[in-house]
């Protein structure tokens, strides 16, 4: 059986910056993967290399087998990929039901219906509410995103992408400026996603993300200086070295 | 409730050329099409984010299309109105391709350039267009045999147009579809994540707005029997884009009052002061500084805040 991703010496420049060197890596299909590394290492670059937000150089990028590097970022999602943002990217006027119901349009083809109201497609909504009860927002249903907290619309950024029933989902730092509490709220969230989908995430608070992942990739400079298990990864001097500077 | 606010606005607009003069008619007439004209731009400014300064030239190709084909050609009002909104909207099929490779400010100069070639043409092409001197002695249709040259009939003809095409634009926005515009105006990063194809949305929209303004195109020539390349100039479709911003952009009624305040100014308020524009660019100013969110949005604010403030 192929890899949920494979990615073959990828690498990206900004004018004449490099930010990808070669990135060569491998997820197994329903493997938990973890990416660190110091700011500016590339990671989120990474991502939006292998959304299509921002097109490769060079080298490949293959998703269950397939090689998407040359499609764009709605049908590398028809091919069931992912993401959150780090930066929060909902749709702020709008309720979070509807937040939910655009997300589940994007993979239907009732997304180009021009004469049947939307509010008439009962069925939609339905499962929207079904989306949000999953994540514990389904009291909020009817709130425009504006009204909500801000680990709500953390919690909401992951319903999104839950809502596409992806099998290669991103999770773009999933934690960050959540409290403790939201915090071991949302570990529990994301250790419940089923085996089915593959999970890639970056993330900075180690004590949290550590216990989420098998295997760990650093990233530095946009290249992977260490991969492997936890223990692999602490052991290796490599990594105190990218992240203490010896 | 609501339906009888509805019924109450169907019986008026009946009613009204029974009590109002052939003037009053005429100017109802011209708002109708300036309001079709404003929605159908509405649609991609207000509902698709996307500030054209080019949609006179679907008002105005569409008018030439079909006063040259009946002049020229000789053909009949059955065949060069439907020939006359589809060359229309082909067109957009070509200009919606190349304006969409920008957004935002790009997006408004490409529109506003190629509207500008069209004008230009229009103009210049004088063994096709007439020039300055505009194509003349056009005649109005009449559909199942029924003459349009009263201003009655025509005030009946136009408000039967108007009415289906902001019906059918209304279901526009309100379907699938038109919740996925919304969402690549507000996000479109994210959109595209979602399995949206941001792009072909967009054009689209730019062709269904195209093609309803071409309709506007096709009233504003039957109503004036007469075309000149004025229609297609940036004036024409700047003062499209001030109604719909001074009505309230991506709100349905915005565009229909913004496109009523403009007529109003231009032809009744003309015919008492000389410098009606100075009239209209101060009102566009008391507009912006109290209801910057358009007049629709404004009033329903401001009577909003009455309300809560009677009830204590």
């Amino acid at each position: 059986m192929s890899s949920a991703l494979e990615l073959g010496d990828l690498r990206k420049s900004f004018g004449g910056l490099p930010a990808m060197n070669g990135v060569s890596l491998r997820v197994e299909a329903g493997e938990r993967r973890l990416i660190i590394g110091p700011n500016g290492a590339g990671k989120t670059t990474l991502f939006n290399l292998i959304t299509g937000d921002l097109e490769r150089d060079s080298g490949s990028i293959r998703l269950f087998g397939h090689e998407v590097s040359r499609l764009k970022p709605h049908q590398r999602a028809h091919r069931g990929l992912a993401r959150t943002y780090q930066i929060i990217t909902l749709f702020p006027k709008d309720s979070l039901q509807h937040n939910i119901v655009l997300s589940l349009l994007g993979l239907r083809r009732m997304r180009w219906g021009t004469f049947k109201a939307l509010a008439r497609y009962t069925e939609v909504e339905e499962e929207a509410r079904e989306v949000l009860k999953r994540v514990g927002l389904e009291h909020l249903s009817r709130r425009p995103i504006a009204e909500v907290a801000y680990g709500e619309k953390r919690r909401l950024e992951i319903a999104m992408a839950l809502a596409q029933k992806p099998k290669l989902l991103l999770l773009d730092e999933p934690l960050a400026g959540l409290s403790r509490e939201e915090r071991a709220a949302m570990k529990d969230l994301i250790g419940r996603i089923p085996r089915e989908v593959t999970v890639v995430m970056i993330e900075h608070d180690m004590d949290t993300a550590l216990d989420l992942a098998e295997r760990i990739t650093v990233l530095h400079y946009g290249s992977v200086i260490v991969e492997g298990t936890r223990a692999e990864i602490i052991a290796d001097p490599k990594t105190r070295e990218v992240y203490l500077g010896d | 409730m609501k339906w009888a606010r509805w019924a109450l606005l169907a019986v008026a607009l009946a009613a009204f050329p029974w009590i109002a003069g052939e003037y009053y008619i005429n100017l109802t007439s011209q708002i109708f099409i300036a309001a079709t004209f404003a929605a159908s731009l509405n649609l991609l400014v207000g509902y698709g984010g996307l500030p054209s300064l080019g949609h006179a030239s679907w008002l105005g190709l569409a008018a030439y299309l079909s006063a040259w084909m009946s002049l020229k050609l000789g053909l009949g009002h059955a065949l060069t109105a439907p020939a006359a909104l589809l060359g229309t909207t082909l067109v957009a099929c070509a200009f919606g391709w190349i304006s969409l490779r920008a957004t935002g400010l790009g997006f408004l100069m490409i529109t506003l350039a190629l509207s500008q070639v069209l004008w230009g043409t229009a103009y210049r092409w004088v063994s096709v267009t007439d020039g300055d001197n505009g194509l003349r002695g056009l005649t109005r249709p009449a559909p199942f045999g029924i003459s349009l040259d009263g201003a009655t009939s025509f005030y009946y003809f136009a408000l039967a147009v108007t009415v289906v095409a902001i019906t059918l634009m209304a279901m526009f926005v309100a379907s699938p579809f038109g919740a996925a515009l919304r969402g690549t105006r507000d996000q479109p990063r994210r959109m595209s994540a979602l399995g949206h194809d941001v792009w072909t949305v967009r054009w689209i929209t730019f062709v269904y707005s195209a093609f309803w303004g071409a309709v506007s195109g096709l009233l504003f020539v039957y109503y004036n029997k007469y075309i000149h390349p004025a229609s297609l100039s940036i004036t024409s479709s700047a003062e499209a884009l001030l109604g719909v911003i001074a009505g309230g952009s991506g709100t349905l009624a915005g565009p229909i009052v913004g496109a009523a305040i403009i007529m109003l100014l231009k032809n009744y308020v003309s015919a008492y002061i000389e410098r009606w524009n100075m009239l209209m660019g101060f009102v566009f100013v008391l507009i912006v500084i109290f209801m910057p969110e358009g007049v629709v949005p404004g009033v329903r604010r401001l009577y909003l805040r009455l309300r809560k403030w009677r009830t204590g």
